[in-house]
């Protein structure tokens, strides 16, 4: 089944044109890493995905819905898909439990009982179940983003985008965070990772899509693509990083 | 000296009828101002362009003209024109509301502006609505940014007070000048009402400083 379809994406910021016509499928349970230099549209093009960037043309389908119809109940979409971001973007006035259990009960109506519940499994599931009742700023970059990730996942999402998860941790802190999310993907989650972790992405993805300039230039599996790249920005862009 | 002390207990309780109606007039003016100063800064960040334009002019007309002349403007051109008669507190109240809403909205939009864009992406990306985004991860965390610049509009709308003793109300100004009129006594009589003022925003720096202190905690 197909969770996520764009056709002929394009975004333009003003004269900008970011993304240039983007083709892409995922399959439920796909884990597909979205790699790249910096500026190649993979941002851009993982917040078109819930629309917190509005597309300049094509169609974005996720779940059945399509996201560029005006009609579209987006919060009712963006219920069903998790995101984290690069700064983590933890609600600072919160503490942990309350950070996790706000959405669900505001938005699922669940009771404050199960809120609380589901937010202690989830906690304990990135592994942090003693820092329920701290705040934000207590806590390390790689338990604030392992707390966001528990947080995009109380709302029961069937998709997962990661917003380069791991680009604002102390180097120390990665794994931690990238654990959490292997685990996730070893349990069937559909999840878009826009990430600078050649390892992880070799690793974990299904698919790596290289992008640069606005357009997908290559993609397959990471045996394909990390070990025999076709395309020249391919080649140049592993070389520098690898 | 000692003379001095008498006079101030010789003026004293139509100095201190005049304090009380200052700050019955602050109260009245920043319970206001705040209510108009959160509609107006609502206005402003609307997406509808008629609301932007309202609070646009309301905020450069009351910039853009000094109290004194807002006052006299309403108490006697507008109460005239509209053939409409109006208390001189009533008057003072409404002039000083809009005028410290206007400065107030400034203030609540620059709290809002000052939270961390991630914060409103976190929260609509989880599928809150923008409202309910609004109220309980933004708002929240812009009250905590704006409240010494809230604080120091009170005291500045406490002070302004003054200013409305040209439409004859009897604020404490007005009490002075009233004063001064019979018996010209101005030094003595100006400077018990200076540190009458000092004295009142003095112990309210001290109370918000304690506020400030309890919220950044």
């Amino acid at each position: 089944m197909i969770k996520v379809k764009t056709e002929q994406l394009k975004k333009n910021f003003g004269d900008l044109e970011v993304l240039k016509g983007i083709d892409l499928e995922v399959k439920e349970g796909e884990v597909v890493c979205l790699i790249g230099p910096s500026g190649s549209g993979k941002s851009t093009f993982l917040r078109c995905l819930n629309r917190l960037e509005e597309t300049t043309a094509g169609t974005v389908i996720v779940d059945d819905h399509d996201l560029t119809n005006p009609k579209c109940d987006i919060n009712k979409v963006r219920e069903n898909i998790g995101m984290v971001f690069q700064q983590f973007n933890l609600f600072p006035h919160l503490n942990v439990l309350e950070n996790i259990m706000l959405a669900p009960v505001d938005r699922k109506k669940m009771s404050k009982e199960e809120a609380k519940k589901t937010a202690e499994r989830l906690l304990a599931v990135v592994g942090l179940a003693e820092k329920a009742t701290e705040y934000p700023a207590n806590l390390s970059g790689g338990q604030q983003q392992r707390v966001a990730i528990a947080r995009a996942l109380a709302m029961q999402p069937d998709i997962m985008l990661f917003d380069e998860p791991t680009s604002a941790l102390d180097p120390e802190m990665v794994g931690e965070v990238l654990e959490v999310m292997k685990k996730l993907a070893s349990d069937g989650m559909t999840m878009v990772v826009v990430t600078h972790e050649m390892g992880f992405a070799r690793e974990v993805a299904d698919r790596v899509i290289f992008m640069d300039g606005g357009y997908i230039v290559e993609q397959g599996t990471p045996v394909e693509v990390f070990g025999n790249p076709q395309n020249k920005r391919t080649q140049d862009f592993l070389n520098k990083v690898l | 000296m000692s003379s001095f002390f008498e006079y101030v207990v010789q003026c004293w309780p139509q100095l201190v009828l005049g304090l009380g109606l200052t700050v019955k007039m602050t109260i009245f003016s920043l319970v206001l101002a705040v209510i108009i100063g959160m509609i107006a800064c609502l206005f402003s960040i609307s997406n509808v362009k008629p609301l932007n334009w309202i609070s646009g002019v309301y905020l450069s007309v009351i910039r853009g003209t000094p109290l004194m002349v807002q006052a006299v403007f309403i108490y006697f051109g507008l109460t005239a024109a509209l053939d409409v008669k109006i208390s001189s507190f009533n008057a003072a109240v409404l002039v000083l509301c809009l005028n410290a809403g206007a400065y107030l909205s400034e203030i609540f939009r620059s709290g809002i502006a000052a939270v961390n864009k991630g914060q409103m992406e976190a929260a609509r990306s989880l599928g809150l609505p923008y409202g309910v985004a609004m109220r309980k991860i933004i708002l929240p965390q812009a009250i905590r940014i704006v409240i010494p610049s809230v604080l120091n509009q009170f005291i500045i709308t406490l002070k302004d007070t003054s200013i409305l003793s040209v439409i004859g109300c009897g604020e404490l100004m007005r009490q002075g000048d009233q004063i001064v009129s019979r018996n010209f006594r101005s030094f003595e009589t100006y400077a018990i009402v200076a540190i009458m003022y000092y004295v009142v925003v003095t112990i309210l720096t001290k109370i918000f400083r304690i506020i400030e202190r309890r919220l950044s905690n």
